[in-house]
Parts: structure tokens; sequence; C-alpha cells
């Protein structure tokens, strides 16, 4: 299959997807929702005398972000279930791997939204200075994000199809979303303490690394997952 | 079955072979200096841990040949591999805490290394739970197959953030680039407790093989199966 066929493909499952998703909105209503809610419980965790927002903001951020993406990739292959859905998509004159891309892309877009509603949410409750910093965080963000999303795409269209789908995601992703959480908590946490750029350069290139290799491999690994 | 007696005899020579070791260990091998008597359980410390993260990699590499070559062998050997690399786990994560509460006064501490070898286990454990929740043989082993190849190329990601977290973990003085560290007795009893622990690995390997082989027999049969 050439190249232009793949994306353009991958595209038409994204946009098949987003359109479900733009018509109802329920899912990123209930996301962006629960994003709030994580928030303020979060505020209820922290003793405010004792630590200063600054210092947990990061692992504010990325708890929520965790929360709120493991929330969409359950649904991303849940919606294929019903009337069989997934069968269409299948028999469809197109590659598995463009299946795949177009799934990622709209989980993606989906939680991008969120985050973009996350970000601006933290630097209002917590008072967390985010505008000097926003290239450098939005980067940070993109490729942790591109990365774990990648890994729970390919984990999502398997979990689907077994009992306790919904916990099962979570229990399969969590190890591997901790690596990159990780770094990005690090990462964030030197930012917005208005370290040196070059101090997250290293998390920056293990972040990239972490994308290169999960994305290939959730690739060439997702054909396996719904081949009869 | 010949094959599951086969895997007793070895794993019951194994574990007489790992009393031997530790008398070899506690008696014939001088005292560490600085670490005193806690330093002999480095003897089942670090052959536990390299076994858990080879079980791991050899559980991947049976997860790619499985998806090419479709033999269900393989995937008994995975099943059978992730396994034994959670006892292995499961050790060093036992036997750690009991050497850190002498050496480093607390039970756990929030270091890389040990973060790192939790979530190793609880990859196995997803790895485990995943094949308990999907009933049908064929799609059990292709989805088990996909997540030992992630499992498998998670590890370099876990063994590099070691290096760039600060760490109050001893760094290896056996397996590293320039020659072992440690007075020629401590290396022998370190070698022969590594032979024991390959030992074990291959005896835990062939029991649960045989054991798989026979579960499958009984599904086959239409039998209820008691393992997941």
């Amino acid at each position: 299959m050439r190249l232009p066929d793949l994306i353009r493909h991958a595209w038409t499952v994204a946009s098949k997807d987003l359109l479900v998703e733009f018509r109802s909105r329920t899912a990123i209503l209930s996301a962006v929702v629960f994003v709030v809610l994580v928030m303020v419980v979060f505020n209820f965790g922290r003793d405010p005398t004792a630590v200063s927002t600054i210092d947990l903001a990061p692992s504010i951020l990325w708890v929520t972000f965790t929360f709120a993406a493991i929330l969409a990739l359950n649904r991303a292959f849940q919606i294929e279930l019903e009337n069989q859905a997934l069968d269409g998509l299948l028999l469809a004159p197109i590659s598995r791997s463009s299946i795949y891309l177009g799934k990622l892309l709209a989980n993606l877009i989906f939680v991008a939204t969120v985050e973009l509603i996350g970000v601006p949410l933290l630097a209002l409750f917590f008072n967390v200075r985010v505008l000097p910093y926003l290239l450098p965080l939005a980067a940070i963000i993109a490729l942790a994000t591109v990365g774990f999303v990648a890994v729970g795409t390919l984990f999502s269209a398997m979990t689907v199809r077994t009992r306790f789908a919904e916990l099962l995601l979570p229990v399969l992703l969590l190890p591997f979303m901790i690596p990159p959480l990780s770094w990005a908590t690090l990462a964030t946490g030197r930012l917005l303490a208005g370290r040196p750029l070059s101090e997250i350069a290293g998390w920056l290139n293990m972040l990239g690394v972490y994308d290169v290799v999960f994305v290939t491999l959730a690739l060439l690994l997702f054909p396996a997952t719904v081949n009869e | 079955m010949r094959m599951l007696r086969a895997g007793r005899w070895i794993t019951a020579i194994a574990l007489l072979l790992l009393a031997a070791v530790y008398v070899r260990a506690l008696a014939f091998t001088p005292v560490e200096q600085t670490q005193g008597l806690a330093q002999k359980i480095f003897y089942l410390h670090v052959p536990a841990a390299i076994w858990a993260e080879m079980a791991i990699i050899l559980t991947g590499l049976a997860g790619i040949f499985y998806l090419f070559l479709k033999d269900p062998r393989l995937d008994r050997f995975a099943a059978a591999s992730a396994e034994a690399g959670t006892v292995f786990a499961a050790i060093v994560l036992t036997t750690g805490p009991i050497w850190g509460k002498p050496i480093w006064g607390t039970w756990w501490t929030w270091d890389a290394r040990l973060t790192f070898t939790l979530f190793l286990f609880l990859l196995y454990v997803g790895y485990l739970l995943l094949r308990g929740a999907v009933a049908d043989p064929a799609l059990r082993a292709r989805y088990s197959a996909v997540l030992g190849i992630c499992g498998m190329c998670l590890v370099p990601f876990i063994h590099f953030s070691v290096y760039m977290f600060p760490t109050l973990h001893p760094m290896p003085i056996v397996m590293k680039p320039s020659a072992p560290s440690l007075p020629g007795s401590m290396l022998v009893t370190w070698l022969l407790s590594l032979g024991v622990f390959t030992l074990l690995y291959v005896g835990f390997i062939v029991q649960r093989y045989a054991l798989g082989y026979l579960d499958e027999q009984l599904e086959a049969a239409g039998g209820e199966f008691g393992h997941a």
C-alpha cells in the first residue's frame, strides 16, 4: 500500500470516529467534567501550608491526564462493538495499519482536546505560571501523549473483547504508561520551576525514542489483534 | 506424564543445589566488610533479578515467533516463561526489602530500580490476567504474544531510565562493561548461584509447559479448565 493511501484511509477512519463523537459530545463532555473533578479532588489532597502548588502541579497535571486518557482509550473500540461495526471496518478495502492509525489519530485528537482544557484549568486552580513556558510544555505533553496513546490504542483493541474490559485496560496499560509519565512529570517540574531547557532535553529525547519505538511496534502488532 | 515428572525432578535438584550454594555462601565465602551478613542475600537477589528480566525477553521472543508460525507450543512456552518470571520478580521484590531494612534503614524507597522492578512484576501480573480473561485459545495466544512483545520492548526503557535517575541502589558489580569488582570466592559463589537459578528456571518452565499441555487437552475434550 502506498503511503498517501495509508494516510488518507487513516484520516477517513479517524474522521468517522470524530464525527460520531461530535454528534453526541457525551464522551468529551464527561472527560472534561472528569478532569475538572480530579483537579478539585487534588485540591483537598494537599496541605496548602506545607506543600506549595508549584511542587505539586506536575503530578496533578499528569495524574489527571493519565486517568482522562484511560477513559478515552476504553471507548475507542467500545463504539465498534455495537452492531458488529468492527467487522464492517475490517471488511473495508483498507489496510489494518490504516485502521490503527485512524484510531490512534482520533484518540490523540480526543485526548489533546481534554489536555487543552486541562492546562488552563491547572493554571487557574493552582496559580501556576504556564504562559512563559507554553511552547516547551506543549512539546512535553505532545511527546508523552503520543507514546502512551499509541500503546493504549493497541491494548484497547485487545481488552475490548475480554471480560472486565474497563478494568483490564488500565491494569495492562499503566506499567507501560509509567516510564513516559515519569519522564514527563520530571520534565514538567523542571520547566515550571524555571530551569533552563537544556536540563529537560534528556527527558524529551527519551520520550521521543519511546514514541518512535512504540508507534512502530503498535503498527506492526495491530493486525495480530484483529485478524481472525 | 513424563515431562511433568522430569520438570519436578529438575526443580527438586535445583532447590537442593540452591541449599548447597547457600552452605557455601554462609560458611565458605568471606563476609563483606561494610554490609556484613546482609550481603549474603546478594547471591539470591541478583540471579533472580537477571532471570526475571530474561524471562520477559524469552516471553517476547516466543511471542514474535508465535505470530509468524502460529505454533501452540510457542504460546505454551511464553505462558510458562511469564509465570516463572512472575515468581522470580516476586523473589527480587521480597529479598530486596530484607536487605534494605538493615542497610538503608527502610523496607522500601521509591528508588528507580525498585520502582521499575515493581513495574516488571505488575507487567507479568497483567500478562497473566490477560490470559485469564480471554476464553478462546487462539485469540488468547495472539493477545498474549502482542503483550509479551510490548513487554520485551519496555525492558530496555526501564533499564536505561535507571541510569537517568539518582539512585540509592548499588551499581552493578558483576554485569558491567569492566571486569567484575568483587573477590574471586564471592564471584564463584555468585556464578554457582546463577547456574542454579538457570536450572530452577528450566525446571519451572518444563513443569508449567507440561501442565499447559494437559490444560489444553482438557479444554479440547470439553472439560472445565482449572488454570487461568
